[in-house]
């Protein structure tokens, strides 16, 4: 069966709702007939990935649709932009890079968007709901939003996010339908010790551990003793979206799809099971550190942006201390979430320790740091996964501990005691 | 010199010639793919170092970051871009730059998806050509 359009989806095709409209109806048609749509449905929010600054192409598409007067349908969240524009003075990031990059952003903004400039929009007010219909980008957040909340996305690349919030419109595909959304692959864990589940990095890890034998098929993890926190979850998401094309995983027992193992499965039998042991646990944290020796230039934390559980709980870890002043120590998040660390007082705290903050993007989307610095330690698996290709630099994994005690020694340590046989 | 000629389904048709590089493994153009050059620099990927550009590019499935169309993207308005991608099943990602390369450049590149028993009959350095109805023709010497 060929896509069905509504009669208002021909009307925007035909240009009836201006040049912008069109043009992004046309895309949004094309990508449905690509994807075997048979027909699209409305959307009620959606975030914008496009705003990554990567080059010419991207810049002109959004001004393209900027000038043609797009205007978006639904509430429409934007991503982390290529440029902090209040401190990238500071770093080593060129006048030239941003102000191709501030272009990107005022194409984005003049569209009638929120500019929360953040890839954790899950921790801003347009927060989805369970079941709610949305069109979003950036991977991390797509798995957040389907798996933690149980909004329905798919994984949609960037370019396309902004055709959706311009036509109110998606395709009705993939995990926009039910019956996409059950489990595919079963994990089990198998003796892994309570101490290392109530710890911070063992979520990474899994994450990162997840993406590699999943791929893009949903897995249900089970077996899990602890309830984890939702930073925790974030942190699993991220990694597993960056090692594999994760979109969708359950949690027996805490995600909401997955109130029971039939649940998650819909009362299917899982296609495959595997048994995640503390080797392969192991493995996949060895995988995460490149660096050679124990040398450190640089701690970064912040992917996905830091929340203000997140600032909470660093602020006593580096309280009355003092980092080593060799090290930089640098946490990403949003202006909103920074906002309100500065009120709960964290900010003080942290800044006395002397650590930076830069807001609206990250390492990866800007080219911030300088080229003294080559050796990064950081508590995200996603950091880890993508800086060796994206930044050529050194990164070393760890806790969120690990990486306050390396910047306060000015070298690479980390507590071995959990992860030992 | 062997031919062998596979029925792939053209999701983005078109015509395009090359060497292929070809790996089961799948990749993200966001940290994988530098547009500037067309080089594969993923370094945990068996294609990393490997200049695609012109190149016919077989890997499954594009993994990870939701911006791997805005890097094809670029790579196909800077030149960089391989002059088409084999993959096993219909990759919205890539799909989606080669679209609007169309729309803003008139420059989509050919995307076809082979089953997954023809996708392992592609070997590194064969040459390679892809026709506008999704046929595959592999020349190998």
């Amino acid at each position: 069966m060929t896509l069905q359009l509504s009669d208002k989806d021909k009307a925007m095709l035909r240009g009836d709702e201006g040049p912008a409209t069109m043009m992004a109806m046309s895309i949004l048609v094309r990508m449905a007939e690509v994807s075997g749509a048979k027909e699209l449905l409305d959307i009620s929010g959606a975030h914008i990935d496009s705003t990554v600054y990567i080059g010419e192409a991207g810049l002109e598409f959004a001004e393209r649709l900027a000038s043609l007067g797009a205007r978006v349908r639904v509430p429409t969240t934007l991503n982390v932009s290529g440029l902090d524009e209040h401190h990238w003075r500071e770093w080593a990031v060129n006048a030239e890079w941003a102000r191709q990059a501030k272009r990107q952003m005022d194409a984005y903004a003049s569209m009638g968007t929120i500019p929360t400039w953040t890839c954790a929009p899950y921790q801003t007010s347009e927060r989805p709901q369970f079941g709610q219909q949305i069109a979003w980008g950036e991977s991390n957040a797509i798995v957040f939003a389907n798996s933690v909340i149980g909004a329905r996305t798919e994984r949609y690349p960037d370019l396309f996010d902004i055709c959706c919030a311009i036509t109110g419109r998606a395709p009705a595909i993939g995990l926009h339908l039910t019956e996409n959304r059950a489990g595919e692959l079963l994990l089990r864990l198998k003796d892994i010790p309570r101490a290392l589940q109530d710890a911070d990095d063992f979520y990474p890890v899994l994450g990162h551990f997840i993406g590699k034998i999943a791929r893009d098929r949903i897995s249900v993890i089970d077996g899990l003793a602890v309830s984890p926190a939702e930073d925790s979850l974030k942190a699993l998401g991220a990694a597993a979206a960056s090692s594999g094309g994760v979109a969708l995983f359950h949690v027996v027992g805490v995600t909401p799809e997955a109130p029971t193992m039939d649940a998650a499965f819909q009362n299917l039998s899982p296609r495959e099971t595997v048994d995640v042991t503390m080797d392969l646990l192991r493995e996949a944290r060895r995988d995460l550190t490149h660096t050679e020796d124990d040398e450190l230039d640089m701690v970064v934390l912040g992917s996905p942006h830091f929340s203000l559980t997140e600032f909470k709980t660093l602020a006593p870890l580096v309280a009355g201390k003092r980092k080593n002043p060799r090290v930089k120590f640098l946490v990403t998040s949003s202006r909103a979430m920074t906002q309100l660390a500065k009120q709960a007082g964290y900010l003080d705290v942290l800044q006395a320790f002397g650590a930076q903050l830069t807001v609206d993007t990250c390492i990866l989307t800007t080219p911030m740091l300088p080229p003294e610095i080559q050796r990064l330690m950081t508590n995200s698996a996603k950091f880890a996964y993508y800086t060796p290709g994206l930044l050529g630099r050194q990164m070393a994994f760890g806790s969120l501990k690990d990486c306050v005690n390396s910047a306060i020694e000015g070298r690479i340590v980390r507590d071995e005691s959990l992860w030992l046989s | 010199m062997a031919e062998l000629i596979l029925a792939g389904k053209p999701f983005i048709a078109g015509a395009g010639k090359g060497i292929a590089l070809v790996s089961s493994e799948p990749l993200s153009f966001w940290g994988g793919y530098d547009w500037k050059t067309g080089e594969i620099i993923d370094r945990r990927h068996p294609l990393s170092g490997l200049i695609a550009k012109d190149k016919v590019l077989a890997i499954p499935f594009t993994r990870g970051s939701s911006t791997t169309t805005a890097v094809l993207l670029e790579a196909i308005r800077a030149k960089t871009a391989p002059a088409a991608i084999l993959t096993t099943a219909t990759d919205f990602f890539f799909a989606l730059a080669s679209i609007v390369a169309d729309e803003l450049y008139a420059t989509p590149i050919p995307l076809v998806a082979l089953t997954e028993s023809d996708f392992v009959k592609l070997k590194t350095g064969d040459e390679v050509e892809v026709r506008e109805d999704g046929k595959v023709v592999v020349r190998r010497t």
